[in-house]
């Protein structure tokens, strides 16, 4: 049983790991929305401007970056 | 959405408004050309979708107009130190802004803002969060102006109001520190379990006694964070009760945590007696998720405060020192300066006219529809809308001076009142605090003497298990959450205690103008008695009137896009005269009118108002106007009796015009030509034969009545002295969120019941066992927090419609348009 004088610490260690990870989550806002990500998914389809003719003329989407 | 109901925004239409949208090959009506013109512009970019995703209608675009060039508006937020104002550097020669949006209302809304503004050059970044309204753009300024991406939200039909998310900037700050120490609690609980169960299972079979000592030294070092960090709102909290001297919930917390923690850590260090720390976390994990919840809902309601704040514009013309007219950012201004506000501009500022006269629009201040016309000196408001030509203003308050500012101010402090039934279970749980020490001292003490190795166990569980908290958060967490719900219905509480007294409300009494009507004349007829058609002739009255700021004239423009008029002249109490591609036409009374081409009048019967359109040629059209029935108001008023309220009429007006109007709206009970002090006695006549009243009305002459009334309701769009003391505040056009609402809030004060009922018989059955020493300090904690967590879970249910309507697509809006 003496691994367990390891294997305690170092369970400790992976908590504060968790929980620097559970605050860096909060400060970059992954938690202040809960509603709309899971809209979106939902939202984004793949469809386009259907009609060329119809497009206005700021509807030209930049290259991804 | 119905199809009598507006295809962009919901409004109820009355079948022959002119403006339709083709959108995926089907033909769809619109109430008005702002409409029409947002949901060309939302098909054109290739995002119809969001009429598919979409669980509410849009907004209506601000006079029902499509902005022009909406851009120009914004460009003073492109100047340096607006800019540097408003957004901050994001690296790599970005910026960044945050920003409220009024108008965004579900997923969908969120959704089409950051498709429309991805597809804008420039645009490197939109994020919108449709549960709080704040969108957060980055964009390159060397690309794109801010006021271009502004731009672009404007002609969504959404406003912008960039660098104002200063109330949310602390509610967001609030909740991520309230997400860290729960995160902190819930993790080290779950640490701390697992250490406990090695330790209980040790205790019966031999354990190695260094592991042991392990265990618990490990236990402190997780569960002290928890208390130290996650803790910290309750030691604070008790420690400001016992200063301030009235000991709330927070003290039996703090001295169950506190006590707990040290006599565990004093144990950990001696290496024998009992150690806590399982009780101690979870007792702290379970109550911060409940303060959690209990601060969602109370952020939930505020959103809606913040958007009425809103109503002034963002930027104004100031004369600059040379002489010029420079755009400035209304948080520029100052006291001294010199704005010009053009025609149909809203006053950015509380101050006078330097010099001529106005015409001005007060109705958002005063509820008066009518223009008042202002001399030159005389004092001005913010809010008002200039009717006449450009004016110039002397600032003499601005931003939080002004009238405008107060206003909003008092709906705050009517937010901040207790309720009764709060302050009541307040009161209670003082004593209850008291009384709960005095017991687990008496525990304490009768143990000592029995068996003082069991003491400090049990006087800890009655400290845990009798916390008063389920009984103090039972009642402000469902007011919250109803309180909340009703804001999203279209049904503003302003003050506290008037959702417990709605629910009991057994009679309700409207005013008529402005209330069951809408306080304004609308065309109701078109009879066409030469070659033109109805369209033709409606076309040629608005181009007449559109120079003119008449009540009249007002309707039609609702009913026509303008056309352009030429030579046009007003003969006051008569009509208006003036040439429409290239013939003479007069409007007006139809005596006056047929004097034109020297015809004789047309016979106009009726109680309606009739106006004649001539031509030298002719008479050609007679419209009829009235003030007409809000649109679903029949639909809310069958709601209302359905819930066994009885309904009335008192109004100011003649007997000829509320006759119809009640009719109309199917009421039986109606009294016209009253005087508010007519008003006030039938209330005190009506509250002496049968209970609680409320009333309905708009106007300052019905500020008295809503006073005396047991329930006051004003109209959002009616006047601020009404709606200053008033309970609630409708903020739509429609009835149909009274009728919600008074079910709604007797749902609520069946929730209160329910909690408070369910809080009482737990405290009250658990403290005997308790103090008899059979339940442990983690039994006590399970049971203490779950409590409170079923009190605040049950008032959450208040947060959603009722089962049944949950699944109704449109809500509120096309409900209440739709009968």
């Amino acid at each position: 049983m003496s691994i367990l004088y390891l294997m305690i610490p170092l369970g400790i260690i992976i908590v504060a790991g968790a929980l620097w990870a559970f605050f860096w989550a909060v400060d970059s806002g992954q938690f202040d929305d809960l509603e709309s990500p899971a809209w979106r998914i939902l939202l984004d389809d793949d469809s386009r401007p259907p009609d060329a003719d119809r497009q206005a003329p700021s509807a030209g989407r930049p290259p991804d970056e | 959405m119905q199809a009598s109901d507006c295809f962009h925004c919901g409004e109820a239409l009355t079948g022959t408004e002119p403006w339709f949208v083709r959108i995926d090959g089907l033909s769809h009506r619109v109430c008005c050309p702002g409409c029409k013109a947002v949901a060309e512009l939302i098909r054109d970019t290739g995002l119809a979708d969001f009429y598919r995703f979409r669980t509410v209608a849009a907004v209506r675009p601000a006079g029902g107009v499509a902005p022009d060039t909406p851009e120009l508006q914004w460009h003073p937020f492109d100047r340096t130190e607006m800019l540097e104002a408003v957004s901050a550097p994001a690296g790599d020669g970005l910026r960044s802004c945050t920003m409220l949006v009024e108008g965004v209302r579900c997923a969908a809304c969120g959704w089409l803002i950051e498709r429309s503004l991805e597809q804008v050059p420039g645009v490197r970044e939109i994020r919108v969060n449709p549960a709080t309204a704040r969108a957060r753009l980055v964009w390159e300024p060397g690309v794109l102006p801010l006021s271009g991406a502004l731009g672009v939200l404007s002609r969504l039909g959404y406003q912008p109001h960039p660098g104002s998310a200063g109330g949310a900037d602390i509610a967001l700050r609030e909740r991520r520190g309230a997400l860290r120490r729960l995160g902190v609690a819930g993790i080290g609980m779950m640490q701390v379990m697992m250490y406990a169960v090695a330790l209980y299972v040790g205790a019966f079979q031999d354990m190695d006694p260094g592991l042991e000592a392990l265990l618990r030294w490990v236990s402190l070092l997780v569960a002290t964070p928890v208390v130290l960090y996650s803790g910290r709102p309750f030691f604070t909290g008790a420690w400001r009760d016992l200063r301030s001297g009235r000991p709330g919930m927070d003290v039996p917390v703090a001295l169950a945590v506190g006590g707990a923690w040290v006599a565990s850590v004093l144990h950990t260090f001696a290496g024998r007696g009992e150690v806590y720390f399982d009780s101690v976390t979870m007792f702290v994990f379970l109550l911060s998720l409940a303060r959690f919840l209990e601060m969602n809902a109370r952020h939930r309601a505020g959103d809606t405060q913040e958007a009425l704040a809103r109503l002034l514009p963002q930027a104004a013309r100031r004369r600059a020192a040379d002489g010029r007219w420079e755009s400035v950012a209304l948080r520029e201004l100052r006291p001294g300066d010199v704005v010009s506000v053009r025609h149909g501009e809203t006053l950015p500022a509380d101050g006078r006219l330097p010099a001529g006269d106005a015409r001005l629009d007060e109705s958002m201040l005063t509820g008066e529809s009518r223009p008042r016309l202002r001399r030159a000196g005389e004092p001005v408001l913010a809010g008002s809308i200039n009717l006449g030509d450009p004016l110039e203003l002397g600032v003499e308050r601005t931003g939080s001076d002004t009238l405008v500012a107060s206003i909003g101010r008092l709906l705050d402090r009517a937010q901040s009142e207790r309720t009764p039934i709060a302050a009541a279970a307040d009161r209670v749980a003082r004593w209850f605090v008291i009384g709960v020490l005095g017991a687990a001292a008496l525990t304490w003490f009768a143990w000592n003497a029995l068996d003082p190795s069991r003491a400090f166990e049990i006087t800890l569980a009655v400290l845990v298990v009798t916390c008063p908290c389920a009984l103090s958060i039972a009642t402000p967490a469902a007011i919250t959450a109803a309180t909340g719900f009703l804001a999203r219905r279209g049904l503003l509480v302003t003050r506290a205690g008037a959702i417990e007294r709605l629910a009991r409300v057994g009679r309700v009494i409207f005013d008529k103008t402005g209330t069951l009507t809408l306080g304004q004349p609308r065309i109701t007829t078109v009879e066409p008695l030469g070659d033109l058609d109805v369209q033709q002739a409606l076309g040629i009255a608005a181009a007449l009137e559109a120079v003119s700021e008449h009540p009249i004239a007002r309707a039609f423009s609702i009913a026509h896009p303008a056309g352009t008029a030429t030579a046009v002249r007003v003969s006051p109490g008569l009509g208006i005269e003036g040439l429409v591609v290239g013939q003479r036409w007069r409007l007006g009374r139809p005596d006056w009118a047929a004097a034109l081409c020297a015809a004789g009048a047309p016979v106009t019967a009726g109680g309606e108002t009739a106006v004649c359109l001539a031509g030298e040629a002719g008479v050609v059209a007679i419209f009829r106007l009235s003030d007409p029935l809000r649109p679903g108001s029949s639909h809310a008023l069958t709601c209302l009796r359905q819930l066994g309220l009885e309904t009335e009429i008192a109004s100011g007006d003649t007997a000829d015009v509320v006759g119809p109007i009640a009719v109309a709206a199917g009421i039986d009970s109606w009294r016209a030509g009253m005087t508010p002090e007519d008003k006030l006695a039938l209330l005190h006549e009506r509250q002496a034969a049968g209970g609680p009243v409320a009333m309905v009305g708009d106007g300052v002459n019905d500020a008295p009545v809503l006073a005396g009334a047991d329930v006051s309701v004003a109209m959002g769009r009616g006047s601020a002295l009404a709606q200053t003391s008033a309970d609630l505040v409708l903020l739509g056009e429609s009835l149909q969120p009274l009728a919600d609402g008074i079910s709604h809030a007797r749902r609520t004060l069946g929730i209160v019941r329910q909690n408070l009922a369910w809080a009482a018989v737990y405290n009250l059955t658990v403290l005997p066992l308790a103090a008899g020493g059979w339940i442990t300090p983690w039994m006590a904690a399970i049971g203490m927090s779950a409590s409170s967590l079923l009190v605040v879970l049950n008032a959450l249910r208040l947060a959603r419609p009722p089962r049944g309507i949950r699944s109704a697509g449109a809500p509120a809006v096309a409900e209440g348009a739709g009968a």
